[in-house]
């Protein structure tokens, strides 16, 4: 029997089977994968904050997360307290590191809610790091990212990433030669804060200067590496009161 | 051959040369350009279209005798956004590591031309093991395009192939660097790929005067 594909009861009847069936067949497929994905993820944030205090398998120029088997077990040995903070004070949490810091933003603009401020502090050989957890704009998308600091707040190691910047440009703000830029670099100057500005022709490609608050930028990601000085500022700045408590 | 017959064999050889998507056709173009910047993003792109192509293509063509003719595009659509949507998830279950790197393309695939191009020009009119043996064909065409152009910007623009600096370090002055070579920064950026993607083009037309239009 020849079907008349052109009449509109057959156009309406095969758009709703079509819904009906990719819908089904999508959902049925994000829900029976959704724990794996969120395990995933999970895995993921712990390796980027093992990360930026210095806890990876880097080689010379690669960037090598601590493998996931035995992501779990470093991360608690080498992240000692997870607090949340609140202005000068902090609160033990265990899970903090699984505050969504996006819906954490988003609910602060409403007055008068109490935004949770994760920070872990990690022990490794003896030295105290305080990593702190940023998220911004970048060109196209969200970008994150983990910053680790010593008790004289002077950063000693990053973890950025990125949803959609332009492969080759922007995306390169999750390589080394751009990450390993901010180590030693300071965001204070005495009392004041300064934030770490990404720079174009700063004069310093080599970064041998620490404390001119600036790294060189990337090139062809202006938006890019702007979004990220300014995540730097603004969430850095959040933390300011409690981590000044650190210093004395 | 004995598994495929020449007619099928041309539909694989035809796309890599004389009737190439992005040369000959000039469809993918967009994604040709924004992708190219580094040789690994273009090799995950062109195993992203080859596999979302290939299925694509024969999904279609088994579905193109009950396609109602008025909404077939937004069918094709509905079927390429659904592909990609399963690889995806798959590979955010399964290889979360690629997943991250090729979470930038998905929208891109989505828009791919090439794909809707060969589901009109093709799927719809042809059987399914034809349907998918072209997809991929044409998939591989769009892949030598891409890495060539990847290859090369790449190598001009920042000096390293997939991340390896073949040509020494830069700030270091090591290597080719030494001799007072610098990078190309301008390869990075579209309008390159745009004109390196138009070499291509006429190296291509010159060797063969066939391909040239009279007009």
């Amino acid at each position: 029997m020849a079907k008349n594909t052109e009449s509109n009861v057959y156009t309406i009847l095969f758009a709703t089977g079509m819904v009906v069936i990719v819908g089904t067949l999508l959902a049925f497929l994000a829900a029976s994968l959704k724990e794996k994905i969120t395990e995933n993820k999970r895995i993921e944030k712990q390796q980027n904050i093992l990360y930026a205090m210095g806890v990876n398998e880097n080689d010379e120029s690669s960037v090598e997360f601590v493998s996931k088997n035995i992501v779990g077990s470093e991360f608690s040995k080498y992240i000692t307290k997870q607090l949340v903070i609140n202005g000068t004070e902090a609160v033990e949490d265990e899970n903090a590191y699984l505050i969504d810091i996006k819906k954490e933003a988003a609910a602060a603009k409403v007055k008068g809610y109490q935004r949770k401020l994760p920070l872990f502090v990690g022990n490794k050989e003896g030295v105290e790091y305080y990593i702190i957890p940023v998220r911004g704009k970048g060109l196209w998308d969200a970008i994150w990212g983990y910053v680790a600091i010593d008790n004289q707040l002077v950063v000693q190691g990053v973890f950025f990433d990125h949803a959609g910047e332009t492969p080759g440009l922007g995306s390169n703000i999750k390589e080394r030669f751009f990450m390993d830029d901010f180590k030693g670099e300071h965001f204070l100057d005495g009392d004041l804060f300064k934030g770490i500005s990404v720079s174009k022709g700063n004069s310093d490609p080599k970064n041998l200067d620490k404390t001119d608050f600036e790294v060189d930028a990337i090139a062809g990601s202006t938006i890019t590496g702007d979004g990220l000085a300014a995540m730097l500022k603004k969430d850095l700045k959040l933390y300011l009161p409690y981590l000044k408590t650190l210093k004395q | 051959m004995g598994l495929l017959s020449k007619k099928d064999l041309k539909l694989i050889t035809d796309p890599l040369a004389d009737n190439n998507p992005i040369t000959i056709q000039v469809l993918g173009i967009c994604s040709a350009l924004a992708i190219t910047a580094e040789l690994k993003a273009s090799i995950v792109m062109s195993v992203a279209v080859l596999f979302v192509m290939g299925f694509g293509n024969l999904t279609i063509s088994l579905m193109r005798n009950i396609i109602p003719p008025k909404i077939r595009i937004i069918v094709q659509l509905i079927v390429v956004a659904t592909l990609v949507i399963i690889v995806d998830l798959v590979l955010k279950a399964f290889a979360y590591e690629l997943s991250k790197t090729l979470s930038v393309f998905v929208g891109l695939i989505i828009t791919n031309c090439i794909i809707m191009g060969r589901f009109e020009a093709f799927a719809l009119a042809n059987g399914p093991v034809r349907s998918f043996i072209d997809g991929v064909g044409n998939a591989l065409g769009y892949a030598g395009i891409l890495i060539i152009v990847g290859f090369f910007r790449e190598l001009l623009g920042s000096g390293t192939l997939l991340g390896f600096k073949v040509l020494g370090d830069p700030i270091e002055k090591t290597g080719v660097y030494a001799f007072g070579y610098e990078n190309n920064g301008f390869m990075l950026l579209a309008p390159m790929a745009l004109i390196t993607v138009g070499i291509i083009i006429w190296v291509q037309r010159s060797r063969n005067e066939a391909l040239i239009e009279d007009n």
